[in-house]
């Protein structure tokens, strides 16, 4: 098999230097892997309007992508958190957010669980809805596949490790947990909140409960309110060079958020 | 069977031609083959090189993410599934087998017929929606929460019923007309016939066709992801949910990385040679077939 991609290969390197970009207009992204996905489908728009534009994406996490974008080893850098204090070298520019929701079955009388009643629910130290003011029913927890940036988001914010979770159901996309929570009278789980709220629309049996009292809707989770949200970052370094600042306005742009929406993230603007 | 020693010449004519077409396409078969197996290798060395393929009877539960790769319970949960489906699906494939081939008049017999071909032919991932959308609520009333090893076991079953039944038919078919006519003529009810010398006759069709739907029930992935609820422990009863090897690939591939994704090839590579046991088994079982000439 090899030596049928060999020719192809040597042509590549034959003719590509004089083919590829330029160096200046090569732009390496290192980092978030929740953010990759976004950036990649802006990048590839973004090469479509300006043909002599190239971007390279690589995952390894938020923290690799504040540690390249403060050594230079990636000209942007992705993160899905908020920069520190410390990091006051970099300017994050917030391409999207990304917020969860707690959902139920739309029968499901219960309406509204505090955090420790959350974290009791997923760890298992509390298995009926009575004891949290339903009926007399068996609690469903469903929780994520590991690996999941949803997973990692809630584990996060609840201040739990997945080992400490008593799962009944474990899903993998949105729309199977979705589709779990809407044929299980009893089961509670989280997804994002713009599958949550467009499938809710459309009538599907599922209900979002409200955390600290705040409903979960993707506009609460713009206006910043909604606690379970983290923004998904670009990072640079210092001052926006010039030849990163039309892809940044752009990916910030009301252009994308088509895109933004598709993975089911939250756009800035409405 | 008569056969003309002309008849043979002319057959080994052909047989020159052919041979070599033959060979070599059976052997891009085998070493597409060899090569799947050599990139499962070579994915899953860096676990199975440092012994840290121990790990997987040997670490509490799964959770990559922590360092914990225990994976006996998928291992586990697998078989139960695939056993499970494949003894409802042989009693009821038999029993469709035995109806095409004595009982049903041509025209039902031809409908039934294309009604297991289409069963065969319905993408997984419609039985799997089905699953999670009829049979998990269904199952979900009895006992919470629905999503189970009785789930997946009924959705594998109808996936592998047509198998069954399709090789089994096929199996019945071969048997020798005259043996079924003398049958008859020594005065057998239909009852004793089909016991008594069609089953037996038939016998390694038929188990080479049950294995054959077991290593698909093991592969199967799509339909069992939807149903089974995933959750990774040892399959302890019929209405707990619980993750097989597969589902375990498709959902944690995507986002696996080092020693992660190396393990998910690891446990690739062992259901590989699971299937690949189970299909020797069933070529075995074939080939002890009695000739009938």
């Amino acid at each position: 098999m090899m030596g049928r991609f060999l020719p192809i290969l040597l042509l590549a390197l034959a003719v590509g230097p004089s083919t590829l970009a330029p160096a200046s207009e090569r732009v390496m992204l290192t980092g978030s892997s929740t953010v990759a996905p976004l950036a990649l489908e802006i990048g590839k728009r973004f090469e479509r309007l300006h043909p002599e534009s190239r971007f390279e994406v690589q995952t390894g996490g938020s923290t690799r992508g504040v540690l390249d974008a403060s050594s230079g080893m990636a000209d942007i850098g992705m993160a899905s958190r908020a920069l520190k204090a410390t990091e006051q070298d970099l300017t994050a520019h917030t391409i999207a957010l990304d917020g969860i929701g707690i959902i139920v079955h739309q029968s499901n009388p219960v309406g509204e669980l505090s955090r420790e009643q959350i974290v009791a629910v997923f760890t298992g130290e509390i298995r009926n809805w009575q004891a949290l003011g339903g009926p007399d029913r068996h609690i469903t927890v469903v929780n994520k596949a590991e690996g999941r940036s949803t997973l990692e988001l809630f584990l996060q914010h609840f201040g739990l490790r997945n080992s400490q979770i008593r799962a009944q159901v474990v899903i993998g996309d949105n729309q199977q947990g979705i589709k779990t929570v809407a044929g299980n009278p009893g089961a509670i789980g989280y997804v994002s909140i713009g599958a949550a709220e467009s499938e809710q629309e459309r009538g599907v049996a599922i209900r979002r409960l409200p955390l600290d009292g705040v409903p979960a809707s993707v506009a609460r989770v713009r206006d910043g309110s909604y606690p379970l949200a983290r923004p998904l970052n670009l990072i640079t370094r210092g001052d926006i060079p010039p030849r990163l600042k039309g892809f940044i306005d752009y990916a910030r742009s009301a252009a994308v958020s088509d895109l933004v929406e598709g993975l089911y993230f939250v756009p800035l603007r409405p | 069977m008569f056969r003309s020693g002309l008849d043979h010449g002319r057959r080994y004519n052909a047989d020159r031609l052919l041979a070599p077409l033959l060979r070599l396409s059976a052997a891009v078969g085998a070493l597409l083959l060899l090569l799947v197996v050599g990139f499962l290798l070579y994915e899953a060395w860096p676990v199975l090189r440092g012994g840290g393929w121990q790990a997987f009877w040997r670490d509490e539960g799964w959770y990559p993410l922590e360092g914990l790769f225990g994976l006996m319970p998928m291992l586990w949960a697998s078989l139960a599934a695939a056993l499970g489906a494949v003894l409802l699906a042989t009693p009821l494939g038999l029993a469709s087998a035995i109806f095409l081939q004595f009982y049903a008049p041509p025209l039902p017999a031809k409908l039934f017929r294309l009604v297991l071909s289409l069963l065969a032919g319905i993408p997984s991932v419609i039985y799997g929606l089905w699953g999670l959308t009829v049979l998990v609520p269904l199952i979900g009333r009895l006992q919470p929460p629905g999503a189970s090893l009785l789930a997946a076991v009924l959705v594998l079953t109808l996936m592998i019923l047509p198998t069954v039944a399709l090789t089994g038919a096929a199996a019945l078919g071969a048997v020798p007309r005259a043996w079924l006519t003398g049958a008859e003529a020594l005065g057998m009810s239909r009852k004793g016939l089909i016991l008594g010398v069609a089953l037996p006759a038939a016998r390694s069709g038929i188990a080479g066709g049950v294995l054959l739907s077991i290593a698909r029930a093991l592969g199967e992935t799509m339909a069992v992801l939807m149903v089974a609820g995933n959750v990774v422990q040892l399959p302890t009863g019929l209405f707990e949910p619980v993750r097989v090897l597969t589902a375990n690939i498709a959902l944690e591939m995507a986002y696996a990385t080092d020693g992660h994704r190396a393990a998910l090839f690891a446990s690739g590579l062992l259901l590989t040679l699971l299937v690949l046991v189970l299909a020797i088994a069933a070529a075995r079982v074939s080939r002890g077939e009695p000739r009938h000439g």
